[in-house]
């Protein structure tokens, strides 16, 4: 992966919503806005897309210029493909028109990906099909086939999940993760779901009321306790491991990572593979000393980097370091304070569950 | 939805209207030619000054007020603009045959907006020095009807044919000629009365057959003394004063 | 007769072909643009719905009289003025008839919304292509709908015709005229026969603008 980024700002005002972000952001590799309803992180892709105009603006990719000073290319002339929350297919043609849409209008650029496309997000028996008997999730991997047939050079990816029940959710995961690792272009994806942050982004950056609070690679980043993100109920922590070890009596495998081990269930996966785990903060509790005598299996050494009052005022949100992994647990305010936890204490993390999520 | 309250309104509307007049023996409700217009309103003042009895007009073209009567519409006397629905009123049935009189007789006049264009009929020899003819419709029209006997008795209507426009009554021909749109056309002399400027021919009696108005009192209004009394005025000296003063003729 | 019925089809088909190429434009700019004063322009164009037609045709024989200076300018251009000509009643009926077809096309493009417009610029379309290949066939059942409505009111249209038209047979006397004749002269008969065919003419449109409407609702759930 190179480090190679790009940088972006665009500021100005719509109405009364005031915008003004700018961050980097990898060239390869997927890109989270993440931040709550309304805090402008749809805006600020249109701005990509070229779908809003902000005053002030600097963005330029591959060396050619999208917006900077009084120079504004309009959407159509620039290399964006747009994946929409509600998909917006053309409802008067077919899958494959809307599909031959995109690829008519890209100069050829994306001639012959049109098979690879549509088996790679599953698509073979929907092309006949009008937009209107499709499924949501169905719909949205047409948005996204669309989207890349139309040869993009920076993929707009606007919250493509949250239209979507649990079960299109779940379909759609596997197609996304996919993507993640054949796409060679840059993606800023918008979401609000810590979930979909953790399970396949490279990058993050949060927003808060039309500012950009924090940002940097997404494992660092959705550690840091004083982002919201955080404190976000299904707040969590992605690491990358390696599987060391299959125990296949209890059907388990041994995710290896920086600072530590974690036995987890067995998947199917093979000695040597790399994996990606999801431990979500309200899994990870915290014990003084180690006790064999609980039905958590993982009980890892750790010492407290952070500790930060949440919200609610009945929990506490707690940084645990692990060699260089950092993970997060959620424990009452009250058994902090029974505990007496401060920073650069030596405890053991309670790992009550890990998911597979790579 | 939003129509159908807006019809409902209005129906609401119209019948309050149909309300406000209550028949009286004082009142006569009566059909006008809409070429006598402005005849029968000074009519009607000196009739109202004469009488005490007062006259409705309600003005519209001879057919339309004809079909309006054949279906019960509540006129006592019928002032048409030729003598053919007076007579078919009365053979109908719904007016008294003896009560037919022609009141007024019509003069044709040959019309332009243009001054000095013409003083006499020959400019209807100079095809070039007009674009067009406007005359009523000579089908429902007597106006109409008197245009296009004039043409033919001048010889001239086969070579001239292509250049008539027809208003649907000679209100519309009139129009035609007083916007423009036609250069010539041929028009009632009431109309041009009251006009000052443009040029004007007034078309000799021989050339048509006489453009007589009759009225008729309607069975309606046999036992209303004010409609009785208004066919009456009709034919006294004030009425005909007033008559000719509008470019009619009383008598052939 | 039957060179009048010839004469309406032929004059509506006219006019329907001249109200497209002019409202479709029109309706998607009223539909589209954020000027404020394009409510001004959308008045103007829906006046023939509330203005007495024969007042609309009275002002149109002053404006078109040779006279005038749009009477001489269009005579300068095309060598004849327009009143009582078949053009003229195209021109009359497109005026009057501009709001029946630019109504249902404006509405149409409006409930397309930005959404599919977005989506075609990401994908490279410019506006002509936006326009030709989303909004118009988006936008089809209202396109159908003002045809066809504004078809049925230029065949049902009488009150410019009688102004501006002249009553010439074979170029500017119509349906709705050649009625009016038989009613004035008392051939009921025949007058009879032709309304009878232009109510069940009416029906035919209402009903199948009625039935496309319920098509589409069920295609474009």
């Amino acid at each position: 992966m190179s480090d190679a980024m790009l940088g972006a700002r665009f500021a100005g005002t719509i109405g009364a919503f005031s915008l003004d972000a700018e961050f980097d952001f990898p060239q390869n590799g997927v890109t989270a806005l993440f931040g709550p309803s309304g805090c402008g992180k749809t805006t600020l892709l249109r701005c990509f897309a070229g779908l809003e105009h902000l005053k002030h603006g600097a963005f330029s990719i591959d060396g050619e210029v999208w917006q900077d000073g009084r120079r504004f290319l309009p959407p159509h002339r620039r290399a964006v493909g747009y994946v929409f929350q509600h998909a917006n297919l053309f409802q008067h043609l077919t899958v494959r028109d809307n599909l031959r849409f995109a690829m008519k209008r890209a100069r050829g650029e994306s001639a012959g990906r049109f098979d690879e496309l549509t088996s790679l997000l599953g698509l073979g028996d929907l092309l006949e099909r009008m937009p209107g008997r499709l499924s949501g999730g169905e719909r949205q991997r047409v948005g996204i086939a669309r989207a890349l047939l139309s040869a993009p050079r920076l993929l707009l990816m606007d919250e493509p999940m949250s239209a979507l029940d649990l079960q299109a959710r779940e379909d759609i995961f596997p197609y996304l993760e996919n993507l993640r690792h054949t796409l060679s272009v840059p993606v800023l994806y918008v979401t609000h779901a810590p979930e979909e942050v953790a399970r396949f982004t490279d990058h993050l950056v949060v927003m808060r009321e039309g500012k950009v609070i924090g940002a940097g690679p997404t494992v660092e980043t959705l550690a840091r306790l004083e982002l919201p993100i955080a404190h976000e109920r299904q707040a969590g922590i992605a690491v990358d491991a390696v599987v060391a070890d299959i125990d296949l009596k209890w059907h388990l495998a041994l995710a290896k990572f920086d600072g530590g081990a974690l036995w987890i269930g067995d998947t199917g996966r093979s000695v040597g593979e790399r994996v990606r785990l999801m431990i979500q903060a309200r899994d990870v509790s915290i014990a003084l000393l180690e006790n064999p005598k609980v039905s958590i299996v993982n009980r890892v050494p750790a010492m407290i980097r952070q500790i930060r009052r949440s919200e609610d005022p009945s929990v506490q949100m707690i940084a645990l370091e692990m060699g260089k992994t950092v993970i997060m647990a959620r424990v009452t305010a009250r058994s902090a304070y029974l505990l007496d936890l401060k920073p650069g204490m030596k405890v053991f993390a309670q790992i009550k569950s890990a998911a597979i999520i790579d | 939805m939003k129509n159908k309250s807006f019809f409902v309104a209005l129906l609401v509307i119209a019948s309050a209207f149909a309300a406000t007049r209550p028949s009286s023996a004082e009142t006569v409700n009566v059909a006008v030619a809409a070429n006598f217009t402005a005849a029968a309103e000074e009519i009607a003042t000196l009739f109202a000054e004469e009488t005490g009895h007062e006259a409705v007009l309600s003005f519209g073209s001879t057919g339309r007020l004809y079909a309006q009567i054949l279906h019960g519409a509540p006129f006592s006397v019928f002032l048409a603009a030729d003598q053919e629905r007076p007579r078919l009123a009365a053979e109908a049935g719904l007016a008294l045959a003896d009560s037919r009189f022609t009141y007024a007789l019509g003069t044709l006049v040959l019309f332009s907006a243009e001054e000095n264009l013409f003083d006499d009929g020959s400019i209807l020899e100079r095809p070039d020095d007009f674009n067009r003819i406007a005359i009523a419709n000579p089908a429902s029209a007597p106006y109409g009807a008197a245009a296009v006997e004039t043409l033919e008795a001048l010889n001239l209507y086969d070579k001239l044919k292509d250049r008539i426009v027809q208003g649907e009554n000679i209100t519309q021909a009139f129009q035609f000629v007083a916007t423009g749109n036609a250069d010539i056309g041929f028009v009632a002399l009431s109309q041009v009365v009251g006009e000052k400027g443009g040029s004007r021919w007034r078309v000799p009696q021989d050339l048509y057959s006489p453009i007589a108005q009759d009225a008729v009192l309607l069975k309606s209004g046999a036992d209303n003394p004010a409609a009785v009394s208004f066919m009456a005025f009709l034919k006294s000296a004030a009425a005909h004063k007033i008559v000719q003063n509008h470019g009619y003729r009383t008598t052939p | 007769m039957g060179e009048a019925i010839f004469l309406t089809l032929k004059l509506a088909a006219v006019t329907t072909f001249f109200l497209m190429l002019f409202g479709v434009p029109l309706a998607w700019w009223l539909a589209r643009s954020e000027r404020w004063w394009k409510e001004v322009i959308g008045t103007i164009v829906a006046l023939p719905l509330v203005l007495p037609p024969t007042v609309l045709g009275f002002y149109l024989l002053i404006a078109l009289a040779p006279q005038s200076p749009l009477g001489e300018a269009i005579k300068a251009l095309t060598g004849f003025s327009l009143p009582f000509t078949f053009a003229g009643l195209v021109v009359g009926s497109v005026i009057y008839s501009l709001p029946f077809a630019v109504q249902p096309v404006r509405n149409a493009f409006e409930a397309i919304g930005d959404d599919p417009l977005e989506a075609a610029a990401t994908l490279r379309a410019g506006p002509f292509d936006r326009f030709f290949s989303v909004a118009l066939p988006l936008a089809r059942p209202g396109l159908l709908t003002g045809a066809i409505l504004g078809f049925a009111h230029t065949v049902g249209e009488f009150g410019v015709v009688l102004m501006i038209g002249g009553n010439i047979p074979g170029e500017t006397k119509v349906l709705s005229v050649a009625i009016y004749d038989y009613v004035e002269t008392l051939q009921w008969q025949k007058a009879h026969i032709l309304a009878f065919g232009m109510v069940a003419f009416s029906f035919a449109v209402i009903l199948s603008t009625m039935l496309i409407e319920r098509h589409v609702r069920r295609r474009f759930p």
